[in-house]
């Protein structure tokens, strides 16, 4: 069995995070906050892990509600953050 | 070790200085953030971590649909009320700014207020009526050219008068000045929204009628208020932008440097469900019902002098009176040493107050009625007070 392919969203701050997986549970796409993978920023803090799959979606709930976020970022294969 | 409870049949009338006692879910909120998460809200990724921030998250959103508020990120922590409001006052206010006041305040807007003005920022304090009450127009009428600000608190730690701040709120959005409202007596007691009564930095403090812990306590930013006009009291870590050496200049990492009380915060969670549950109407009914009991009856007897207004419809439970030719003090130690019956006496750090309502420097008796008293209590305290009044005579 093949471990799934994940991206990323990067958030400002953990409530903002919160505030990503929230939105993006309510729509319907699994969402889990895992810590900043170091090759995407330097930050300390945690992003949320979308599948590699629903980034297009990921990207439409959250600017539906006007969430703010960095930007979304797809994981290499087999890497879970 | 052990904890015994040697005070259960006090008759515990401070809640204006801080509720008690607590529903019982702020104690197991606690214990549970304590027992079970512990970890740091917003810094590291762990499970716990995550589970400590989103608990805090959650708090936000509480705070949120309590004051009709639409963002949590919005909502900033800070130790207490006092530090939110200096946080605005002397983050906002520069040399040559005006800010207006009313003379009902507690000194946690006075004494900042008065610090600016050694600074060069310009103060109008309007006159209250004895009452407490203050008339919009007259703050319409103290508006310059150089007013920056408006902050009023929403009701007098003294004698509980609630002030018309939907009134003040359109008068500072008319002239476009920001407008603050010290929630410190009202919150949870009555219903307050951010929107209607057009409130742009709204005030709280945890420990008094949001029923939870001391040391919580922070800030509602409007949506439309942007913080980089707000300079932060302090500094730090945020866990967040960690790789710059600058201040985030976003909400609520901005104001909320070094590691946040989130147990306090768990507990204040808490409190603050519980009001949702009850329903702020609820509370407010009988609490004024105590209040109006307590003020009535103090009023039938002839030594006692009640400050309050006559209308508990004007009151958040806040009941300040002196019996004639005893000081406060003494009454407030006699209340207490022969009745159990808990108050608080002099100047309720609102010098200001005290001198618009005439009982500069002595200073008043106060009763502070919370949601868990009972018409038994007002009554028993009642007797305690005539009991003193007439040995008075």
């Amino acid at each position: 069995m093949t471990s799934p392919r994940y991206a990323v969203v990067l958030v400002y701050a953990t409530s903002y995070a919160l505030r990503v997986e929230q939105i993006l549970k309510k729509a319907g796409i699994e969402a889990k906050l895992i810590p900043v993978p170091r090759q995407l920023s330097s930050d300390c803090g945690v992003c949320v892990r979308i599948l590699y799959e629903n980034m297009e979606d990921a990207q439409v709930w959250l600017d539906k509600n006007h969430c703010e976020f960095e930007g979304i970022y797809p994981l290499p294969p087999g890497s879970r953050g | 070790m052990m904890f015994t409870n040697r005070y259960q049949d006090l008759i515990y009338f401070d809640n204006s200085a801080t509720s008690w006692p607590k529903p019982p879910g702020v104690a197991e909120a606690m214990v549970h953030f304590l027992t079970n998460i512990g970890a740091n809200p917003g810094r590291s990724g762990h499970q716990l971590a995550i589970e400590s921030s989103r608990i805090v998250y959650e708090t936000r959103e509480k705070i949120c649909t309590l004051f009709n508020a639409h963002d949590p990120l919005s909502v900033t922590f800070n130790k207490n009320i006092t530090e939110a409001i200096n946080l605005v006052l002397r983050g906002f206010l520069k040399p040559g700014d005006h800010v207006i006041t009313s003379s009902m305040e507690h000194n946690s807007v006075m004494r900042p207020l008065r610090a600016l003005e050694a600074t060069g920022v310009e103060i109008t304090i309007v006159q209250c009526t004895p009452d407490g009450m203050v008339d919009p127009l007259s703050i319409e009428k103290a508006i310059r050219t150089n007013t920056k600000l408006v902050v009023i608190n929403h009701s007098s730690n003294v004698i509980g008068t609630i002030l018309p701040i939907a009134e003040i709120g359109k008068i500072a959005q008319k002239y476009d000045l920001l407008f603050l409202v010290d929630t410190a007596q009202s919150a949870g007691k009555v219903l307050i929204d951010m929107d209607k009564d057009d409130i742009d930095l709204l005030a709280f403090t945890g420990h008094k009628s949001l029923l939870g812990p001391m040391g919580t306590g922070g800030l509602v930013f409007g949506n439309w208020v942007n913080p980089t006009r707000i300079e932060p009291l302090i500094r730090g870590g945020t866990g967040s932008r960690s790789e710059e050496e600058y201040q985030p200049e976003f909400l609520p990492d901005v104001y909320e440097s070094g590691t946040q009380n989130a147990v306090g915060i768990a507990g204040l969670g808490a409190g603050i469900d519980w009001i949702l549950e009850k329903g702020v109407e609820i509370i407010r009914k009988h609490e004024m019902g105590l209040t109006q009991q307590l003020i009535d009856a103090l009023k039938a007897i002839p030594e006692v002098i009640v400050y309050s207004p006559d209308d508990a419809k004007m009151n958040t439970g806040t009941v300040s009176f002196n019996i004639k030719g005893v000081t406060p003090s003494e009454v407030g130690l006699r209340l207490d040493e022969d009745f159990g019956v808990l108050s608080r006496v002099g100047l309720h750090c609102a010098p200001a107050a005290h001198k618009t309502i005439g009982t500069f420097p002595v200073g008043s008796v106060r009763f502070g009625v919370g949601i868990f008293n009972t018409s038994e209590q007002v009554d028993d305290a009642i007797r305690a007070v005539a009991s003193i009044a007439k040995a008075s005579r």
